[in-house]
């Protein structure tokens, strides 16, 4: 076969791959302060400053007031997403009628701006946690919804006839086939939950809140605290970049 | 009756049957009428508000902002899109960030932004395409991937210069993924933009429905809500019927 | 094609083909079988122009090639390059789009390419609604209408069953007497080689060479009906016994 290179998939990583990466990192520091010194420090703080600047946060009791605050309202709000969105997805799934009459509402549910209404929500669920909670399931929901629930409508029936020729009681053909084959696309779901989730519940403590990340965010620039700005998303890339990288990977070895 | 139909139907009934609801425990009294508008009140909000013109500022400027940033996005991505498939060293480097773009929430950047380039429109249109142009960059990727080699082997047989092979070869063949990238990118420029204008700003539609919360203007707030969510909605339904029809003459049948 | 050599850097270094020499009398019916990654597709690639020789020289007409395909040469691959966008009509006439011929004659060619490898049902269709067969006829029909001289086709009939391969090399026959055009088709079949061709070259394993040139001396006007002659049975004979060693040896290679 002719193997003109015409349009291929993405290369390989090659042992450049490291070096490259380092490359693309220094770059970026370098921007970063580039755009910091243009701007004498006023919007943006320096990389170095900002490293120590955090360092010293990190250090301070009431930064971990705040950080455990979005952290608690993160985890449920990512547990409750989970639970009721893998549940919502296999019944869907399941129910294939159910599925086809629900799945435009929820993709639809997915591409409006939900700020809008967050007002509602807190109106309905008060200041605070239960409103953050709430914001970040609004927002972690729907994806897992929607994958679970094309990963359980998607099993092929042939799976199901392998377990029966196979003949395997229902609990290890759930087990040991239906599991394991829907699982990558649960997982996925479960990655844009997690992350939509974080979202949520930032945005919520940006707007509504007086404790939190989200809300030390808020409050620095109120107070011109450019440091404490720029720390902050510097934290919460990084935390969000590694928690998806980290799940990216499990996912590929799997 | 087809299932199609079926289908339809049900949902219709379903998102009415869930309105009138609303309707009824507003009206009864079960729902604070007062926090929770009923939907037809809401609805005459909505309309009293656009018809009135109040909301005539707010509307030029979130709909200028969106589409501002929504073009900027589908040029710049389209064209990174184009250069990173062409590059493959830089690609292996950009890709992991690529797939990891989404999972950062990009509004927190907006007070920086604010801080880089003041309040005004700068920093909105910044954000819509910070939230927009990753996504036509991705499916500008996985279209031009698409193309299969045998149709670029076939452009060099019927002797197609390097543009006519473009236009005529790729760009066809690429168009669904493209088509899928450009309208998501119109929800989250306009996502991004409205959440901009909520959290910090002093004028778009956005704003009218932050400032109408913390005035406790229901009326105001619902109708300007309401009215956002529609125009979502139908943006969004007007490309989706868009993109199955360009689907529809290339599907398997 | 004079001592052809096409070598593929790597890593690792690949020698894919030849050397070869080959020459095609205008107007005949090559075909070419080997066993499979001997080289057939980059053979056909080199002569057409897609690819670089390594090494020795291609002409065409007395031209030699310059890393671009010729005027005049038309060429039908294995995989499907149905335009899914286009109408199978549209699909047709997508070569002529650009030649600057007047619509009238357009219209004409590619009315008749329709009629000719019968397409006249579907001509506004769409390539998804067809099958794989008939997909590869639009191919061959939009190679048609551009009149080329030399038509180099790539195991066309590939994907297709036995029953519609014969009827498609009948097809085949068709247009090759209807065009008079010099025909190369790489098939790995062998009794479609020996049936349609006037000459067969047996390509060997990797890096192929023509191990075996088989002159078949059939009438021009011929189809399907020819494997009856016994005549046939001794050319597939003859190409399976030069072909059996090599297909052994790349069987080896491969497990």
């Amino acid at each position: 076969m002719s193997d003109l290179a015409l349009g291929t998939a993405p290369p390989p990583r090659r042992r450049t791959g490291g070096f490259d990466s380092l490359a693309l990192l220094l770059v970026c520091l370098a921007v970063w302060q580039a755009v910091a010194s243009w701007t004498d420090g006023i919007a943006v703080a320096p990389p170095w400053t900002t490293i120590v600047y955090l360092a010293g946060l990190m250090g301070q009791t009431s930064f971990w007031g705040h950080a455990g605050a979005t952290l608690t309202a993160f985890l449920l709000a990512f547990a409750l997403s989970a639970v009721l969105g893998l549940l919502l997805g296999l019944v869907l799934g399941a129910w294939r009628f159910a599925g086809e009459v629900w799945e435009p509402i929820l993709a639809g549910f997915y591409t409006i701006p939900k700020v809008t209404l967050y007002p509602v929500v807190l109106l309905v669920a008060g200041l605070g946690m239960s409103a953050k909670v709430a914001f970040g399931v609004m927002h972690g929901m729907v994806p897992i919804t929607l994958l679970t629930l094309a990963a359980i409508r998607n099993l092929s029936p042939t799976l199901l006839r392998t377990a029966r020729v196979l003949r395997l009681p229902p609990r290890q053909t759930i087990v040991w086939v239906l599991v394991p084959a829907c699982l990558p696309e649960i997982i996925a779901g479960l990655r844009i939950g997690f992350s939509l989730s974080l979202l949520g519940v930032l945005i919520g403590e940006m707007f509504s809140s007086q404790r939190g990340l989200g809300f030390l965010l808020v409050s620095g620039m109120a107070q011109h605290n450019v440091p404490l700005t720029t720390a902050i998303v510097l934290l919460i890339v990084v935390m969000a970049i590694s928690a998806n990288t980290l799940m990216l990977r499990y996912l590929k070895t799997r | 009756m087809t299932r199609a139909r079926a289908v339809l139907l049900v949902r219709i009934a379903l998102l009415a049957g869930l309105v009138a609801l609303l309707e009824a425990l507003c009206r009864l009294g079960v729902i604070d009428p007062l926090s929770i508008l009923p939907p037809s009140e809401m609805l005459g909000a909505m309309i009293e508000r656009v018809a009135s013109g109040d909301l005539d500022e707010g509307m030029v400027q979130t709909f200028s902002t969106i589409a501002i940033a929504y073009v900027l996005a589908v040029v710049l991505g389209t064209a990174a899109g184009a250069l990173l498939q062409k590059l493959p060293r830089l690609r292996a480097v950009v890709d992991p960030l690529l797939a990891s773009y989404y999972s950062v929430p990009t509004f927190i950047f907006y007070p920086l932004l604010v801080a880089l380039f003041a309040l005004g429109k700068t920093p909105l249109v910044i954000l819509g395409m910070m939230s927009a142009t990753p996504a036509v960059i991705i499916s500008t990727l996985a279209g031009l991937d698409g193309v299969p080699p045998v149709l670029l082997k076939l452009a060099r047989a019927q002797r197609l210069g390097r543009w006519h092979t473009l236009w005529w070869i790729v760009l066809p063949q690429a168009l669904p993924r493209l088509f899928s990238g450009f309208k998501l990118a119109l929800s989250y420029a306009l996502i991004g933009v409205i959440a901009g204008e909520f959290l910090l700003s002093g004028t778009g539609l956005g704003y009218a429905i932050s400032f109408a919360y913390q005035s406790f203007d229901s009326q105001a707030m619902y109708g300007a809500m309401l009215f956002v969510l529609l125009v979502a909605i139908a943006a969004n339904g007007m490309l989706t019927t868009w993109e199955s029809r360009i689907a529809r003459r290339r599907a398997r049948q | 094609m004079q001592a052809v050599v096409r070598r593929y850097a790597g890593p690792p270094p690949v020698h894919a083909l030849g050397p070869i020499d080959l020459h095609l009398a205008r107007g005949e019916f090559f075909s070419v079988v080997g066993p499979s990654g001997c080289g057939k597709s980059t053979l056909m690639d080199v002569l057409c122009g897609l690819a670089q020789p390594t090494a020795g020289s291609v002409r065409f007409e007395g031209n030699a090639l310059h890393g671009e395909v010729p005027e005049g040469v038309g060429v039908v691959f294995q995989e499907d390059a149905s335009l899914a966008w286009l109408s199978v009509r549209q699909n047709i006439a997508f070569g002529l789009r650009l030649s600057g011929l007047p619509k009238a004659e357009v219209s004409t060619r590619v009315e008749h390419a329709i009629a000719f490898m019968g397409l006249s049902h579907f001509a506004d269709h769409y390539p998804a609604q067809l099958s794989g067969g008939m997909r590869q006829r639009v191919c061959i029909a939009r190679t048609l209408v551009l009149r080329p001289r030399l038509i180099l086709l790539d195991e066309p009939f590939g994907a297709l069953d036995q029953q519609t391969r014969l009827l498609m090399g009948d097809e085949l026959l068709r247009l090759w007497r209807e065009t008079g055009a010099t025909v190369l088709l790489i098939t790995h079949a062998l009794d479609e080689a020996a049936m349609l061709s006037d000459r067969v070259g047996v390509m060997s394993a990797r890096p192929g060479r023509f191990i075996d040139l088989v002159e078949t001396g059939w009438p021009r006007e011929r189809d399907s009906r020819i494997v009856s002659d016994p005549h046939f049975g001794e050319l597939t004979a003859r190409l399976w016994s030069s072909l059996r060693s090599e297909s052994m040896k790349t069987l080896g290679r491969v497990a």
